[in-house]
């Protein structure tokens, strides 16, 4: 299960997508999140699904990685798609006892699977194709104009980095100490709720000892690198704009100006 | 490059003491502290990098002492350090960005920092890796790269605290000929703090230390020489030194300071 | 306890992509009471299997028998095999997580159901079984600890299951000398002394060649070796090859008979390369 989570995973290749500016691409991403729930027609949504086909070519990404990333969230989907159906006033085209089935709420339902389904590829793109450096390098600068008001960009920028690159450490970590507890006859699967959360502290108490180790390691090994914060500090890759990204915005207006070409026709 | 004057330390708790330690490493040598879990070895480390400062007694790296605070960058920047886990110890995700790290706390340029990067994963045989993510390397690659990224700060010294004590062997072969070639050819000073005697063979000089206290120094063939004093201390010798002290006394004609399995080759070829 | 492996593989991810082979076809037998070890470097797959001999694992393909039982029948409760197979994991001191000693080393019997003047009986005797003093420890914290006396709480935690057969993954990896002689002695105890089958992971031949009765010499997945001690030694290139290497003193011999020398024997440590050694100076000089 840990193994199919894609959100948040990068997804190393030379691609035109992977070069993008990662300032370009959250930017990008939020123009793209806003369209797909202001797209109310089947035309608007096949504009969004052309659109989100070319970016998945483009970035040279295997669509099945994409899609097993859609694994994992599938029963959320599912669920949203179910609710609307049902609860749905309108017109009835199935009824059987309490269960009432309208053409309203299959097309509703019908779209926010859809929303939900774009939604995880567009956010999922983003994060497969942007190394994690880059995108919290991406946010650091987003954020930076907020310094003046006290925000720390760079220390927030600082903690994303070190969490994502201890994340595959302490996920492997929790499985062997729960495989390492299991063998001494501990049961994470069965009981009552109560005796599952009772079960979980021979996991817990020493995942978080180790983590506070790693921390209290890491912390002296950057300091023994000379970390002193993010004042008076250089960087090895600095964003920079490049023609491509001018060329990817032109795209996203285009996108975006299609889409409303297409509502106000229809 | 190193010097330690008269030097005492004791943890806040009073649970560990290092006493009256006099220690001298001279510029491009390739010394190595041995000593088991508690005998104070990994503190000293500590010491030399300006982690912990001394209760009494003083530390010089490069002749900069480690108690003036507003030095402590620069020394830093010229002693290097290594520890242990190599899990712990990398910052980024990517190979290329984490050697970058040091650098970019220097405020070095940028197309210096580049140069910097390629040249060091070059030096450890790391540079087929340079983009690819931390998480995928082995325990031996990572301490590896934790070398470039110290090395990428051009430093004089590089102090490393047990680096191959989670190492299966051949990441451990390989860390040690990575340090011996550094030693060699870039002429960087070497402290190497280990448990494991048969990598000390090759080392310009060994210091033995026990309960805080040095106890041994000398060049590895007067300290294993004396086989019965570094088994006591629970320490291993190398096999071929004991059974050259075995054969000695069965009344062979050989010598005890025996170190290597080539020379042991020679010295027994040479008895037939 | 007998275990019998049979045809055994595993594949991690399977069907995708990055699907890699972790134990390749590997089978053999292990004797009640036998004290094996399991050597290879990292990668071969030795990890993968002994989790496959606890139950951790189903087998990509392949049978386990332990005593007759097929691990691999849905049937068998997987908490039964581990309550007779115990598995000490790599670095076991990151398991602890109780207050005391003592409740950690009763978390396993305690799992066990067992009653309390039970749990206490066994706690104690595992206690003693990896040289701890009960008196002075059992309401210590185990976070006190030194490492090596950590990694043998860890270690008895294990042992108060009563497992019959003992699996231990690099119980010395980290360990100073001193404290790696003491538990591989406990071991060796353990052993001769309570007829526990144990297998003992490990990459280094020096440590296993004065320990273990038998060797089983995994790379890349597949069994290349397999037999006792000093026939496995014999295989000098072979294991040079895969990077694993030999006793110093057993490469010291394997060059000597390069340079002229014909000593037959293959030693496993000092005492009997001295004895080699002297045989042919003295052979050679009574000529």
């Amino acid at each position: 299960m840990i193994r199919d989570i894609t959100v948040g995973q990068y997804y190393p290749s030379e691609s035109t997508i992977h070069d993008l500016d990662p300032r370009f691409k959250i930017i990008a991403s939020f123009i793209y999140m806003i369209s797909i729930f202001a797209v109310e027609s089947i035309i608007g949504y096949g504009v969004v699904t052309l659109f989100i086909v070319f970016l998945i070519k483009m970035s040279k990404i295997p669509i099945k990685y994409i899609l097993k990333g859609l694994k994992p969230i599938m029963l959320i989907i599912i669920f949203a798609f179910v609710i609307n159906v049902f609860f749905t006033p309108g017109k009835v085209i199935f009824e059987y006892r309490i269960i009432k089935v309208t053409s309203e709420g299959l097309y509703r339902g019908f779209f926010m699977a859809i929303r939900l389904v774009f939604l995880i590829i567009g956010t999922s793109l983003l994060t497969l194709t942007t190394s994690p450096l880059k995108l919290t390098d991406g946010i650091e600068k987003l954020l930076n104009p907020f310094k003046k008001i006290g925000l720390p960009a760079h220390e927030l920028a600082m903690m994303m980095t070190i969490s994502l690159r201890f994340i595959p450490t302490l996920l492997e970590e929790t499985d062997k100490i729960m495989k390492a507890q299991m063998a001494r006859g501990a049961d994470f699967e069965s009981g009552s709720i109560v005796n599952r959360a009772k079960g979980l502290i021979p996991l817990l108490v020493p995942l978080f000892i180790s983590a506070f180790q790693r921390a209290d390691d890491l912390a002296m090994a950057m300091e023994a690198r000379c970390y002193r914060g993010g004042d008076n500090r250089t960087q090895l890759k600095v964003l920079k704009y490049t023609r491509k990204d001018l060329i990817g915005s032109f795209v996203l207006i285009l996108y975006v100006a299609s889409l409303f070409a297409f509502k106000m026709v229809w | 490059m190193i010097k330690t004057d008269k030097l005492n330390f004791e943890y806040d708790d009073g649970s560990f003491k290092l006493e009256n330690i006099d220690i001298n490493i001279d510029d491009g040598e390739f010394v190595v502290i041995i000593g088991h879990n508690g005998s104070g070895k990994s503190t000293l480390a500590k010491l030399f990098n300006g982690i912990y400062l001394p209760n009494s007694g003083k530390i010089y790296v490069n002749k900069m002492d480690t108690s003036d605070e507003e030095l402590i960058w620069e020394i830093r920047k010229s002693a290097g350090m290594i520890f242990q886990n190599p899990d712990n110890q990398i910052v980024a995700t990517i190979v290329e960005d984490d050697v970058a790290f040091g650098p970019e706390n220097l405020a070095i340029e940028r197309s210096e920092i580049r140069n910097r990067v390629d040249k060091s994963l070059k030096t450890v045989g790391m540079f087929d890796y340079i983009n690819k993510p931390t998480t995928s390397l082995s325990g031996g690659q990572k301490q590896r790269v934790a070398i470039a990224g110290i090395l990428a700060m051009q430093p004089k010294c590089i102090i490393l605290d047990e680096p191959t004590a989670m190492l299966d062997p051949v990441g451990r072969k390989d860390v040690m000929r990575t340090i011996h070639k550094l030693n060699k050819e870039e002429k960087i000073t070497i402290v190497h703090i280990t448990h494991f005697m048969n990598e000390a063979v090759d080392a310009d000089r060994i210091i033995v230390m026990d309960q805080g206290k040095k106890i041994m120094e000398g060049t590895p063939k007067e300290i294993f020489s004396r086989v019965k004093d570094v088994r006591n201390l629970g320490l291993d010798v190398p096999q071929v030194t004991l059974l050259a002290h075995m054969l000695k006394d069965e009344g062979i004609n050989i010598d005890d300071d025996i170190i290597k399995i080539d020379e042991m080759v020679e010295k027994l070829c040479q008895l037939k | 306890m007998s275990i019998k492996i049979e045809n055994l593989s595993y594949i991690y991810d399977q069907g995708m992509p990055f699907e890699t082979i972790a134990v390749d076809n590997i089978s053999f037998d292990i004797e009640n009471g036998e004290f094996v070890g399991i050597i290879g470097h990292t990668g071969s797959g030795k990890s993968t299997l002994i989790q496959t001999i606890n139950g951790l694992y189903k087998p990509s393909k392949g049978k386990i028998f332990i005593n007759d039982i097929d691990l691999t029948d849905k049937k068998v409760k997987k908490s039964d095999i581990r309550k007779k197979v115990g598995l000490v994991f790599q670095y076991p001191e990151y398991q602890l997580f109780e207050e005391t000693v003592y409740k950690d080393i009763a978390f396993g019997p305690k799992n066990l159901n067992l009653k309390a003047d039970e749990i206490d009986i066994r706690v104690k005797e595992s206690m003693k079984l990896v040289g701890l003093d009960f008196e002075k420890l059992n309401e210590v914290s185990p976070f006190e600890l030194s490492g090596g006396q950590k990694r043998r709480v860890a270690i008895a935690g294990v042992l108060a299951m009563n497992p019959e057969v003992l699996i231990l993954d690099e119980p010395t990896a980290g360990l100073d000398p001193k404290a790696r002689d003491e538990i591989l002695k406990q071991i060796e105890i353990l052993n001769k002394k309570k007829k526990v089958t144990v297998l003992l992971v490990s990459h280094s031949m020096e440590e296993v060649a004065n320990l273990v009765d038998r060797l089983i010499v995994l790379d890349k997945g597949k069994k290349v070796l397999d037999g006792d001690v000093r026939s496995v030694f014999k295989e000098y290139e072979l294991l040079t090859d895969i990077g694993l290497g030999v006793p110093q003193v057993t490469e010291l011999i394997n060059k000597l008979n390069l340079r002229g020398c014909n000593i037959k024997e293959t030693v496993l440590n000092v005492e009997e390369a001295k004895n080699a050694i002297l045989k042919q100076l003295r052979g050679d000089s009574n000529d």
